[in-house]
């Protein structure tokens, strides 16, 4: 009866849980990989960082991916000459928003605020779908639209890189009308590794974060052990 | 019990017995240690829900430490700086990636805040099953709940600080909600924002509110909490009193000391909550966007209202039955009786002593009825809890009212179906299962 029960009040519940939104590709990389890290920090300073500023974020903090000092210095410090100052556009985000329309959005933690509940991973999926779904359309203002978010503000700006996409209207797929620079899937690699740099940005000391919880986990699994064996020692006699 | 009625201490002649004589002259330090943990005496066949009053405790100091060291580095400033962000959200991301071990604080913190009220939900549903709240306890309860009403709002205070979108619109929508009252409501607002918006000055006196008066009152509450419950003694899970039955030195039978028995019990319960608590904190700090929300990190923008705004995981209970009220009576707007459900929802808890009316206290005891109606009303507050985070339809509005119907009729109906049950026989004595 009570199983019943239980089960009458959930079947609502059950037909409620939805999902219906665009379906995002998975990111296939991993912030442990370095050299694609490296990549994609390249990436970022030279496309996206002269719009869009990352200010909650110092330079300095890219040494953490294997980097010296000067080799920050020499290929991804363009905005800047301080090795400690934050990652901020040069233009400032009133002028932006004459010439956007809106501010360019930050993007220190935008892996982070893209996340879903249930699945804080889908931030990483969005943006690797978002920067591969870019397509021709005439009818906005900039040229173009995105399969990702609807009727998008920012142009296509590695259209160089990618190509130019165009949305087959019939079966509902893009199709890549003029090649780019990059095949296909080097495009995808590319757009792996800055989607990467974004999901390490979010949050830099994450592994490290990772690996001392096991530290914290095996040094309270011990102290369970004692903690336990003291209990058990004292409570002997209580009956 | 406690106050004066243990012999001072007296020194053997050594410099630390000289030092406590001295001190116990003046202030009573024996007493107090006897009367609430040497010579407390606490029922045998305590079972895993006591453990939740004392790790409350732990999650109360965890957030009270973590909270200085945050205060030291956080600004409560709404004012954007040089590249267009709010200095308040600028400063929690300062504190995440440029304060050394900045992240983990705030991850404590954060996590904690959610811990705090799991442990209270766990505590206080310990409550309910074993009738901790019956006769002589009833003060014990209602301090409870006081600690319980200063949270939610202690809580509610301290998400507006990260300044991020769903900590401005949350804000935006609970202080809305005191517009509805007639008459007042509308100054009411302006007098909790101090302002026509959320704005700096909401930021700023919510900082207050946060990090003083309310963790003042917090502190008040809990020292009057444990006080009530050593004055009456603590329940156990078989709601019988120990004190009925005593030793021929007063001692009960059923009772041992708190230190060193439970002392020592609680760390193992310590131990592993702080092992749970550690997984969250280092493998899944968001907790997958349950205790941080993941629009907020975007920060705060009162130009640009979020597509769905839900309070955090512990609200969402009372936020569905807010929004499950969507009828004008008497002339008033149906926003303004949901506020009246909502505050009534947890207010109600407070009405518990009197209510049940079952000759025994223990759910051991106590037949289907008992059972039927508790696991009902828990399903219901997790049903209300998941409605709550979602977005409103129909269906769900339809499920928030019924949850509402039974949530309300398991009090006010509680003096007759707690009376109405079929009850077992109460042992004379404690027993160890």
């Amino acid at each position: 009866m009570k199983k019943f029960l239980i089960a009458l009040l959930f079947a609502p519940v059950l037909a409620l849980a939805s999902g219906g939104n665009v379906h995002l590709d998975k990111w296939p990389g991993s912030v442990s990989d370095k050299a694609a890290l490296q990549n994609g920090a390249k990436m970022f300073v030279n496309y996206c960082l002269n719009c869009h500023g990352a200010s909650y974020m110092r330079y300095q903090t890219l040494m953490d991916l294997g980097l010296t000092e000067q080799q920050v210095k020499d290929n991804l410090m363009f905005a800047s000459d301080k090795i400690g100052g934050l990652m901020v556009v040069a233009a400032r985000s009133d002028e932006q928003k004459v010439w956007f329309g809106a501010t360019p959005p930050d993007l220190t933690i935008i892996a982070r605020a893209r996340g879903e509940l249930g699945n804080a991973g889908a931030g990483a999926d969005w943006l690797y779908t978002y920067l591969r779904t870019f397509y021709q359309d005439n009818k906005r203002p900039t040229g173009w639209n995105n399969v990702a978010f609807e009727a998008v503000g920012m142009p296509h700006i590695l259209w160089e890189l990618q190509g130019t996409q165009v949305m087959n209207h019939e079966t509902h797929k893009l199709e890549l009308a003029v090649p780019g620079k990059m095949s296909p899937a080097e495009y995808d690699k590319a757009i792996s590794d800055l989607v990467g740099f974004m999901v390490w940005m979010g949050e830099p000391q994450q592994e490290f974060r990772q690996k001392l919880g096991f530290g914290v986990l095996a040094f309270l699994f011990v102290l369970f052990l004692l903690a336990y064996a003291l209990k058990k020692n004292y409570w002997k006699d209580i009956h | 019990m406690a106050g004066g009625t243990y012999e001072k201490y007296k020194s053997d002649g050594s410099i630390g017995g000289n030092v406590l004589e001295w001190v116990d002259a003046r202030f009573p330090a024996t007493s107090m240690w006897r009367g609430h943990l040497s010579e407390y005496y606490a029922p045998k066949n305590f079972n895993f829900w006591y453990f939740f009053g004392s790790l409350a405790m732990l999650v109360l100091v965890i957030q009270i430490v973590t909270g200085i060291f945050l205060t030291m580095h956080y600004k409560p400033d709404a004012a954007l700086n040089a590249n267009g962000v709010p200095i308040a959200f600028a400063s929690v991301e300062y504190i995440m990636r440029d304060v050394p071990g900045g992240w983990l604080i705030r991850y404590m913190h954060s996590t904690g805040a959610s811990a705090f009220f799991i442990v209270v939900y766990l505590h206080m549903f310990r409550g309910l099953i074993y009738g901790s709240y019956r006769k002589p306890r009833e003060l014990t309860w209602l301090f409870g709940v006081g600690i319980f009403l200063v949270l939610m709002g202690e809580a509610f205070f301290g998400y507006l600080l990260p300044w991020g979108q769903m900590s401005y619109w949350g804000a935006q929508v609970i202080v809305n909600l005191f517009g509805a009252i007639p008459v007042i409501g509308n100054d009411l607002s302006i007098l909790i924002r101090g302002d026509f918006v959320v704005g700096d000055a909401t930021l700023n006196r919510f900082f207050s509110f946060h990090v003083i008066a309310f963790p003042l009152i917090l502190l008040g509450l809990v020292a009057a909490h444990i006080l009530a419950l050593h004055e009456t003694g603590s329940n156990n899970p078989d709601g019988i009193e120990i004190k009925a039955n005593k030793d021929e030195n007063g001692i009960p039978r059923d009772g041992i000391p708190f230190h060193p028995y439970y002392s020592v019990k609680d760390i193992v319960g310590v131990v592993v909550f702080l092992m749970v608590f550690s997984a969250v904190l280092f493998w899944a700090p968001e907790g997958a966007g349950m205790f941080l929300e993941t629009p907020n990190f975007y920060p705060a923008d009162p130009l640009k209202t979020p597509p769905h705004i839900a309070p955090v995981w512990y609200f969402t209970p009372y936020y569905s039955i807010l929004r499950a009220v969507v009828w004008n009576f008497f002339g008033l707007d149906a926003k303004f009786w949901g506020v009246v459900a909502m505050g009534a929802s947890v207010v109600i808890f407070a009405f518990l002593p009197w209510l049940d009316r079952s000759p025994v206290k223990s759910i051991r005891y106590r037949g289907p009825i008992t059972k039927v109606m508790i696991t009902l009303f828990v399903i219901c507050f997790f049903i209300l809890g998941y409605l709550g985070t979602q977005s409103p339809s129909p269906t769900g509005e339809l499920v928030s009212q019924i949850c509402t119907l039974f949530y309300f009729g398991f009090f006010l109906a509680m003096p007759w179906w707690s009376r109405m049950d079929k009850f077992k026989p109460v042992p004379e004595r404690v027993t160890m299962k």
